[in-house]
Formats: structure tokens, sequence, C-alpha cells
């Protein structure tokens, strides 16, 4: 496609966005949909603007973006660790690998319940089930990329007179990498979305909580600008990560 | 048969553990009342209705999401400019996460199958818009230039050639998709739907029943992994290798 193509496409779409919005404007401007449960993007935006400048919003998302993070990071580190483990070690998988596989489609919120069981309805409570939940794509990624190893690098190593720990650092974990690296970003997702239930279920600050509590007080401008925040958060930290994917993985190609 | 060792050693363990140290707690249960608790509901009936109170919302959410998806995904995948054209819009709706509209669902709706349909619906439409549209644009060019010699309409060029040639990707699109509302059904039930199996966890849980909600998390488990084997074992018998070439993102 040529240049001025593709910018007059890109063009059309940043004019299609604003007219989804200038419809939303008209929509609740003449009352084709209640108030109550649209508001006006003016309103929106406003509450959007003030809760960031002088109300608590902002304490809301910093809260939500620490507690997705927390429990990430903890998630990421063991499930590195232990999936190298296991996919690094031939026995360990046929032993381990298929009850792994067998939770692999299991609802990571159906751990919410046992979480609430075992720590009440508490911050401890959220924390768990987020590094519980984001362990399982990280741990099955990590394995997978382990056991991809190619048997021919394996004899490499041998031939150059490597060590098992040798091994793992110069051919295993460069060559596991972009499968850590996706588990590492489904992890993410995973994360936001249980640290979002978490927070309405559990009552903790944050912004899953602020929006149940909007929505039930039909406070519709700030239950939107809630939502829109949740999906600035998540855009930006999937962005982040394309980033560092393309960074470090730029070697591949 | 050696993936079989750790469970049963897992379970022997717990139940050791449980007959040795006689736990009655309100958060643990040995592994014997979990399997009475599964087969009394299971017995009794509630434990199928719980399941097709779950599958059913599932399933119409997949429908229609991933219907919409499929006809944008059409749209995207024929037309490259009317891909770049929606890139923004898709780029700015597809990170909100599903549970953030629960909320707003709720306003809508109230509680019952509509919500979690509704939520449903809008996880499922992002999976069959990216691999949906990814496999129709990978549609042997050649082969609608055939459907253009013949003089088909666009519809019949739709149904008659990029359908079939597309299917088998499209295939792998819904079964992730199918994967996604099993997860996201539970997901609603247990955040706020009184419905299905999430919420017999939560009910479990909260009048103190460990054994029985340990039971319906089996039941849970077992469902998912039976829906994922079913959908991979109909995929390799439908297309072989054909769903497999280019199936990624």
């Amino acid at each position: 496609m040529r240049l001025s193509a593709r910018l007059g496409l890109g063009l059309a779409s940043v004019l299609l966005c604003a007219a989804i919005v200038g419809g939303w404007h008209l929509a609740t401007r003449f009352g084709l949909v209640s108030r109550a449960f649209l508001p006006s993007p003016e309103r929106t935006w406003l509450a959007l603007w003030r809760g960031l400048t002088e109300g608590d919003l902002r304490r809301q998302v910093l809260a939500t973006v620490e507690r997705m993070l927390l429990g990430w990071v903890l998630a990421s580190l063991v499930g590195i660790v232990l999936g190298s483990l296991i996919g690094s070690s031939r026995r360990a998988r046929a032993w381990i690998g298929p009850s792994l596989e067998f939770l692999r489609p299991l609802p990571a919120s159906a751990l919410i319940p046992i979480g609430i069981a075992f720590f009440g309805l508490s911050q401890s409570m959220v924390l768990a089930v987020i590094c519980f939940g984001t362990l399982w794509p990280m741990l099955l990624a990590t394995i997978q990329g382990f056991a991809a190893l190619d048997p021919q690098l394996r004899d490499v190593g041998r031939m150059l007179g490597f060590g098992r720990l040798d091994t793992v650092w110069k051919f295993a974990l460069p060559n596991a990498l972009p499968d850590i690296l996706a588990g590492m970003r489904l992890g993410l997702t995973v994360a936001l979305i249980l640290s979002v239930v978490g927070e309405m279920l559990a009552g903790q600050q944050g912004l899953g909580l602020s929006i149940l509590l909007a929505a039930r007080a039909f406070r519709s401008p700030d239950l939107f600008a809630g939502v829109i925040l949740l999906g600035a958060i998540g855009y930006a930290t999937n962005l982040v990560l394309a980033q560092v994917e393309l960074r470090v993985l730029r070697w591949r190609s | 048969m050696k993936g079989l060792v750790l469970p049963i050693l897992l379970v022997a363990l717990a139940e050791g553990a449980a007959r040795t140290f006689g736990i009655a707690s309100d958060s643990l249960a040995a592994p014997s009342d979990i399997a009475a608790a599964l087969a009394e509901a299971l017995a009794d009936g509630r434990l199928l209705l719980w399941s097709a109170q779950t599958v059913a919302s599932a399933l119409a959410g997949l429908a229609i999401g991933g219907g919409l998806g499929l006809v944008l995904g059409l749209l995207v995948g024929l037309s490259p400019a009317t891909g770049r054209v929606l890139h923004l819009p898709i780029e700015f709706l597809r990170p909100i996460p599903s549970v953030a509209l629960l909320p707003v669902a709720l306003l809508g709706f109230g509680f019952g199958y509509r919500l979690e349909i509704a939520i449903v619906a809008f996880a499922c439409f992002w999976p069959v818009l990216i691999i949906g549209s990814a496999a129709i644009s990978g549609v042997e060019r050649r082969l609608l230039e055939v459907g253009r010699v013949l003089r088909f309409g666009p519809l019949a060029r739709i149904r008659k050639i990029v359908l079939p040639a597309a299917l088998p990707r499209l295939f792998v699109a819904f079964r992730l998709a199918a994967g996604v509302s099993l997860i996201v059904a539970v997901t609603v039930e247990i955040a706020l739907n009184p419905l299905g199996l999430g919420y017999a966890m939560m009910y479990a849980q909260e009048t103190l029943r460990p054994a029985l909600m340990f039971a319906v998390l089996v039941w849970v488990g077992l469902v998912g992994w039976a829906i994922n084997a079913l959908l991979l074992t109909a995929q390799r018998r439908l297309f072989g290798p054909a769903a497999l070439v280019n199936a990624g993102p």
C-alpha cells in the first residue's frame, strides 16, 4: 500500500474514533439512552479529570496497579524458576507435566473461593489469588520453552564441556525466552482481571471496588471513568511488554 | 501412566493427613469427603443444573460474541483498507478487561443470564476477530479471482469460497474462544452473578461446606478439560494438519 493511502486510512481511523465519541454525545444529548446508564462523554471526561487531579481516583489506580504488579512479579519469579527446573529435566516433565496440563483449562478465578476460605476477605487473599492464578500461564510457558530445546544443542554443549548450569544459561534460557515472555504477557492480563475481581469481592481499595460502588450508586460518569482507566492500564502494560519483547528478542530476527 | 502417580500420591497424602490429624476445618476437606460431596451433588442433579446454567451462558455468549467477531473479521480480512480504518477503535476497546465491564452490564441488565452472556460475548469477540481476520486474509487470492470469474455475488463468494477455505483456522479461533467463554462465565458467577458453577462454589464457601466447594472445583476442572479435549479431537479429526498451518496469532 502506498504511503499516502496509508496516511489517508490512518486519518480515517482517527475520524472514526471522533465519530464514535460524537455519536455517543448525541445519544446522551437527545436522551436515546438513560443518563443513569450512559453518561455523556463530557461528564465522563470531567469525572476522569477531577478524579485524577483532585479526587482519589489516582490512589485507586495506584492501588490496583501495585497489587497487579506485585502479584505478577512474584508469580513470574516462581514460575520461571520452577518452570526451568521442570522443563529442563525430561524425567520431571514426564512425572509432573500431565498434572499441570490437566489444571491448565481451570479458570484462575476459581481459586477465589478457596482463597477466601483460607485468608478471609482480606488483602492477602487478593494477593495470594493473583500470585497463584498468574503462576500457571508463566509456569506452563516456561516448561514448554525449556522442553523445546533442540537436542543437538545439548550435544554441542556436551562437546564444549559445558556443565548443566552453563547449558541452561547459554542455550536453554535464550531458547525459552520467547515462550517465557509470551507467558508473562498472558500472566499480566490474568493478574489485572484477578485484581479487579478480588477487589470487588474483598472490598479492597482499588479500581475494581470503585467501579462497583459507582455502579451501585448510579454514578455512571465515575463508573465509565474507572472502566476507561482499566482499559488504559491494560493498554499501557501490554505496550511496555511488547516493547520489551522487541528489544530482548532482537537477536532472533 | 507416570502422570497419574503424582495426583494419586497427593490425594493419598491428603487423605492420610486428614485421617491422622482429623481436620474439621472450614477451609479444608479430606479427599474422601470431597468425593462423597461430588457424588451426592451429581446424584441429586444439582451439579448438572449448575453446569447447564454455566454452559448455556457460555455458549450463548460464544455464539453472540463469536458471531459478531466473525462478521467483523470477514470485513477486516477481505478488505485491508477497512482493517486500517477500524484499527484505532479496536486498539482502544480490546485492552479493556472483560470484568471491568461487569458493573456496566449490571447497571444495564441486572443480575441473571443477560449480564453473564453480555460479558462472555465481549470476551469471545476479540479472539475470533483477531484470529478470524488473519485466517480470512490468508485465503488464497486466486480462489477469490475464481469467484469473480464465476460472477459470484459478494455473499456467494463468502459462503462458497472464503468460509470453506478459512474453515480450519476459524475452527481454531472458535475453539480458543470456547475456552475463554467457560473461564469468563465462571468468573462472572464468582464475582457477582448468582448462577451456575461459580456461584455454587461461592455459596458452598459462604455456608462453610469446604467439601462441596472443592467438589465443584474438581467438577469445573473436569468440564473445562473435557470440552477442551473434545474440541481438540474434533479439530484433529475434521481438519488434521490443515488447522495447524500458520495457526499462530
